[in-house]
């Protein structure tokens, strides 16, 4: 007996003897001897939920927290308790995919709310209800890209596109004959010449993130034009949180929008899950990826909401699919969708500007004291590049002993040019007390 | 379910009417019938150049998606606009509904299609199995 | 109906309030040009948090969950969600550390990740491999692209896959987007794969196959180690979907069955829960031969401490912007754990025990497509009662509704008509499974003296049948 396994002695004897056999081991006799498992698995023994709560307590207190502003893609933002509140609900987190609509309005609204904020957020027309993180999600608006644009085989991408990001679409199209060419950057932002050198008649279209990955503000406006004009897609990565306050994918006129949802109320989490969120302009609908939820009318005239267009999907389309995503990260684009509710318009509004006046007194503090300098003067939101004077990974371990997470070292992830750099990213949960702490410490060693 | 004694029929359930030059196609009673309520029709491009097999339209309904090939090969002349916002009308009246019309490239192409009664005899032995 | 939330929004009103700031306050006019600037404000509601929690409550009542009842949704395993698993995966040591710390601050979760993976290469006979990917399908695609690796690094180039046709639609999908050709491998009477069509395939071009076993039709394929020696002779490989893998644990592994590639459903067998539609986790376990070519970073133990290592010059890359879906992994582990090797074996001894008794009892009122015992699952066909009383599988679902239960996955495996596809699982008690009999009983009494009712199915739901087909004929998909 077992506290999730019901069955008593008589019961399983009374079913046995109901199908007709007279062991459960019978009902395993299909299962060829030889290649049976004629021992015990190697794992130990059953534990109590008192222990085992003891042992994941133990494995959790060996990861440490800290004052962080450790960011690129993965922020340390207030989650508002009435978030975690809602998605911990079993009728929303032990429920499946709302095949049967009926029984499904819960699960189907929030989705339909959640397309409508990302429209919203993004300007554009249509979204789903999402996908696995924002990084998959740049190969998913690539395929997109790829089926608008006949004869292509090329996605061009920034420079500045989240390294991870690049990886992950380098693997998506590992031995296909789909190349991924990056256009160089220069000064931080996208290199308008060498982009215009590599449009050609294969290219299907750019993604560009912005804030990119130094956390600089590209200016679009260049860029959608020399596209639109060459008849490619264009492809916008951002942080939703920097949509309140910068343009969006609509005002940049950019085809497709994609995204990480992580800053909007879901935990670090090592992490994941995340959520990514896509939208596209309605020409685009037919070719999204993945589950999408649409108003409709019940028999008796009211609103309800089912999963539409399926006809796009793995389960139908099967070897004709574009996409073969079927789970996706409901649960979090609920939690982004409570949150979002929450922090409402003003909000969200807030919080992007209380992280940027604090990620510029950041800077200013950092400059003020000689610490080194940012590396390229640009615009920024959150997250700035900063080159310190003194060796970055002694900087970052002397705050890490003193209880901060300094930030994140560049080299290794980009490569020699990027020397001491150190991606340092602020949140509206960062105090002046930390970011003054921060710049003592790094005062004292210079 | 219907089939017309003038029109001449593909093994994947397409119909084709031949007037002057120009062949119209569109999909059968049969084929209409199993997919159910049609909700959207991918209409070629006019001017494209096709060959016999090409998978150059995509049906959907609710609950399948079925690609159209074409039958013969040529130069698509015109696509049923209707079909945009009336989709079902392939449901309604499956051979009045085409979905492209074909400059016939290779005219011969049209003898190797099947007439109504191999098509009905296809189509028994399909829905057989 | 429960309003949008743009319709109970509220100019002004706020739901939350943030914490006190020091730090001086910059006008964001002053710091950026306009070119960069939003042009208009956002249209986001605006709502307290009453409204917010009312909102969410009020929807969360129109939904349907293992916590409230029966969920027999074939090839999904709708097991019990244990409780330990939320409170474990909320511990602050997991849910607030970033990707990119330190890894002396992280050896807690890299441990974790190891011993999941060590339990996870024991239960499926396999030798190591990732928890990176996010979902069944995403484990699916890195099971392709590995033998794309494989088979690149030997200089072969193979392009054709064979699937099933009784298989999940995600197995051709994912295998067509990752570069391959899929052959559809057509049933035997039995409902099994058979060699001779296999055979039909073989030759150099052959990449290998795709496998559910036991199958979507809940049979075992029983042929395997033959069928696994006919791909691996061609030079072929052999991917396992784990999907169904609830069947089977601790009583033969894949890797014994000589496949070379496996993938779990975190979500299914080890009971995380499925979230409305995810997250998931899909685990890649790999043989030998595979282990070159997992993807990056590597989770290695070595010196006492763990590391990400991304020292693996053959792997084919990253596949999930940081290292997948770690709540999930924290909960999986958390069951592992709790169920130990007795448990884990009496988990599938009693799936396959609840199966068979759901099979006896209800062969006996709709006709069972494969009549034979199975394991975890079993499909029924509709299609007689179809013919003769124009009531369709989906009729039938939809009447399961007033009866409190979440109806089998309808429709699926596609090469049974109307199909009826039930996986009880192991968490659910015998008077669970006679309601459900007792369910179907009723609704056949109402097929034969009142079909009307099942037309009109359901009833006594929060809202009734709705209009499929407006909803893609005029697709309404924002407020």
């Amino acid at each position: 007996m077992h506290p999730y396994i019901p069955h008593t002695s008589e019961e399983v004897k009374s079913m046995l003897s109901d199908i007709g056999v007279s062991s459960i081991d019978e009902l395993f006799a299909d299962i060829p001897e030889s290649i049976k498992l004629k021992r015990h698995l190697n794992i130990h023994d059953p534990m109590s939920e008192f222990e085992v709560y003891k042992e994941l307590k133990s494995l959790s207190e060996k990861n440490k927290t800290a004052v962080s502003f450790l960011g690129a893609g993965c922020y340390d933002h207030i989650i508002p308790v009435a978030v975690q509140h809602i998605i911990s609900r079993s009728e929303f987190y032990t429920s499946y995919t709302p095949y049967q609509a009926e029984i499904s309005q819960g699960t189907l609204q929030s989705i339909f709310e959640f397309q409508s904020l990302i429209c919203e957020l993004t300007g554009l027309d249509v979204s789903n209800a999402s996908l696995y993180d924002g990084h998959t999600a740049a190969s998913e608006a690539s395929v997109m890209a790829l089926n608008s644009v006949k004869k292509s085989d090329t996605i061009l991408i920034s420079e500045y596109l989240h390294p991870f990001t690049k990886q992950v679409l380098k693997t998506y199209f590992l031995g296909l004959d789909i190349f991924v060419v990056e256009v160089k950057g220069k000064d931080g932002k996208i290199d308008i010449d060498d982009l215009k050198s590599k449009i050609s008649e294969n290219v299907a279209g750019l993604i560009v993130q912005t804030p990119n990955f130094l956390g600089i503000l590209e200016d679009l406006s260049e860029i959608s034009k020399i596209l639109k004009e060459n008849k490619k897609v264009l492809i916008v990565s951002a942080n939703p949180l920097s949509l309140s306050i910068f343009k969006n994918s609509k005002e940049w006129n950019a085809d497709i929008a994609i995204g990480d949802l992580q800053p909007f109320g879901i935990p670090q989490y090592f992490g994941g899950p995340s959520a990514g969120y896509i939208a596209a302009k309605e020409d685009y609908l037919r070719k999204m990826p993945g589950r999408i939820v649409g108003q409709t009318i019940d028999k008796e005239g009211k609103r309800g909401f089912v999963l539409t267009l399926q006809a796009r999907e793995q389960h139908i389309k099967r070897e004709r699919a574009t996409s073969n995503i079927c789970s996706n990260q409901a649960l979090m684009a609920l939690a982004s969708t409570v949150y979002i509710s929450i922090m409402g318009k003003s909000g969200l509004k807030e919080i992007a500007k209380r992280s940027i006046s604090a990620s510029h007194y950041f800077e200013s503090e950092l400059t003020k004291i000689k610490a080194g300098k940012i590396l390229h003067d640009q615009p920024y939101f959150n997250e700035f590049t900063f080159v310190f004077n003194k060796d970055a990974k002694s900087v970052l371990s002397e705050l890490k002993k003193q209880g901060i997470f300094g930030g994140i070292l560049l080299e290794p992830i980009l490569g020699e040019k990027y020397k001491n750099a150190v991606l340092i990213a602020t949140t509206e949960k960062r105090t002046k007390e930390e970011i003054d702490q921060y710049v003592k410490i790094v005062g004292g060693i210079l | 379910m219907e089939i017309l004694k003038n029109l001449k029929y593909s093994k994947t359930h397409e119909w084709v009417r031949v007037e002057e030059g120009i062949a119209y196609v569109g999909i059968t009673d049969f084929a209409q019938h199993a997919l159910g309520d049609i909700v959207y029709v991918e209409l070629p491009e006019v001017d494209s150049e096709i060959a016999k097999g090409d998978e150059i339209s995509n049906i959907e309904s609710v609950k399948a998606a079925s690609p159209i090939f074409s039958p013969v090969s040529g130069t698509i002349v015109k696509v049923n606009e209707d079909l945009e916002d009336d989709a079902e009308l392939i449901n309604h009246k499956p051979y009045d509904a085409y979905i492209f019309a074909v400059e016939l490239s290779n005219p011969e192409e049209i003898e190797e299609l099947m007439d109504a009664d191999q098509y009905e005899e296809f189509c028994e032995t399909e829905g057989s199995h | 109906m429960t309003k949008l939330l743009s319709e109970i929004s509220k100019n002004q009103r706020v739901g939350y309030i943030l914490p006190k700031t020091d730090i001086p306050q910059l006008s964001i006019e002053s710091i950026y040009h306009k070119n960069i600037l939003a042009e208009s404000d956002r249209q986001i509601p605006e709502l307290s948090e009453v409204d917010v929690i009312r909102h969410f409550t009020e929807l969360s009542k129109k939904n349907f969950g293992v916590d409230l009842g029966f969920y027999p949704l074939g090839s999904c395993t709708m097991k019990y969600n244990p409780k330990i698993n939320e409170e474990t995966a909320k511990f602050d040591g997991f849910l607030n550390i970033h990707p990119l710390q330190d890894e002396s601050t992280i050896q807690g979760i890299l441990e974790l990740q190891y011993k999941l993976l060590k339990s996870l290469s024991e239960i499926t006979g396999m030798k190591w491999g990732t928890l990176q990917p996010f979902a069944g399908a995403h484990g699916e695609f890195v099971g392709m692209k590995l033998f794309k690796a494989y088979f690149n690094a030997k200089g072969e180039k193979r392009t054709k896959l064979l699937v099933p046709d009784s298989a999940h639609g995600t197995n051709p999908a994912s295998a067509h987007i990752a570069g391959f050709e899929v052959v559809e491998i057509k049933s035997d009477e039995n409902g099994l794969v058979s060699i001779d069509e296999v055979k039909k395939h073989v030759g150099s071009d052959l990449a290998g196959l795709m496998l559910t076993n036991p199958n979507t039709l809940g049979l075992f394929e029983k042929n395997i180690i033959e069928i696994a020696k006919i791909v691996h002779d061609a030079g072929g490989l052999l991917y396992y979907d784990g999907a169904n893998f609830n069947a089977i644990l601790g009583k033969v592994r894949p890797g014994d069955m000589n496949f070379d590639v496996v993938h779990l459903n975190l979500h299914k067998t080890f009971s995380t829960p499925h979230g409305g539609g995810g997250p998931g986790s899909g685990p890649i376990m790999v043989n030998e031969k595979l282990i070159p070519f997992l993807p990056v970073p590597d989770i290695v133990f070595e010196n006492n401490s763990y590391m990400l290592s991304y020292n693996k010059p053959q792997s084919i890359g990253r596949v999930s912007g940081f290292y997948g879906n770690i709540a999930v992994m924290v909960r999986a582990y958390t069951y592992i754990l709790t169920m130990g090797q007795k448990g884990l074996n009496e988990v599938s001894e009693k799936a396959v025990l609840n199966a068979n008794y759901l099979r006896v009892k209800l062969s006996k009122l709709i006709k069972i497509a494969y009549d034979t015992i199975c394991k975890h699952e079993f499909v029924l066909t509709g299609k007689e009662i179809k013919e003769k009383y124009g009531v369709s599988t989906l009729d039938i679902a939809k009447r399961m509704l007033d009866y409190g239960v979440h109806p089998p996955t309808i429709y699926f495996p596609l090469i049974v008509p109307e199909a009826l596809m039930i996986e009880p699982t192991e968490t659910e008690s015998k008077e669970t499974l006679d309601y459900f009999v007792s369910i179907i009983e009723s609704i056949i009494k109402d097929i034969n003296e009142n079909p009307e009712i099942l037309h009109n199915a359901p009833n006594n739901t929060p809202i009734k049948r709705l209009d499929e087909v407006k909803a893609a004929k005029e697709p309404k998909l924002k407020w």
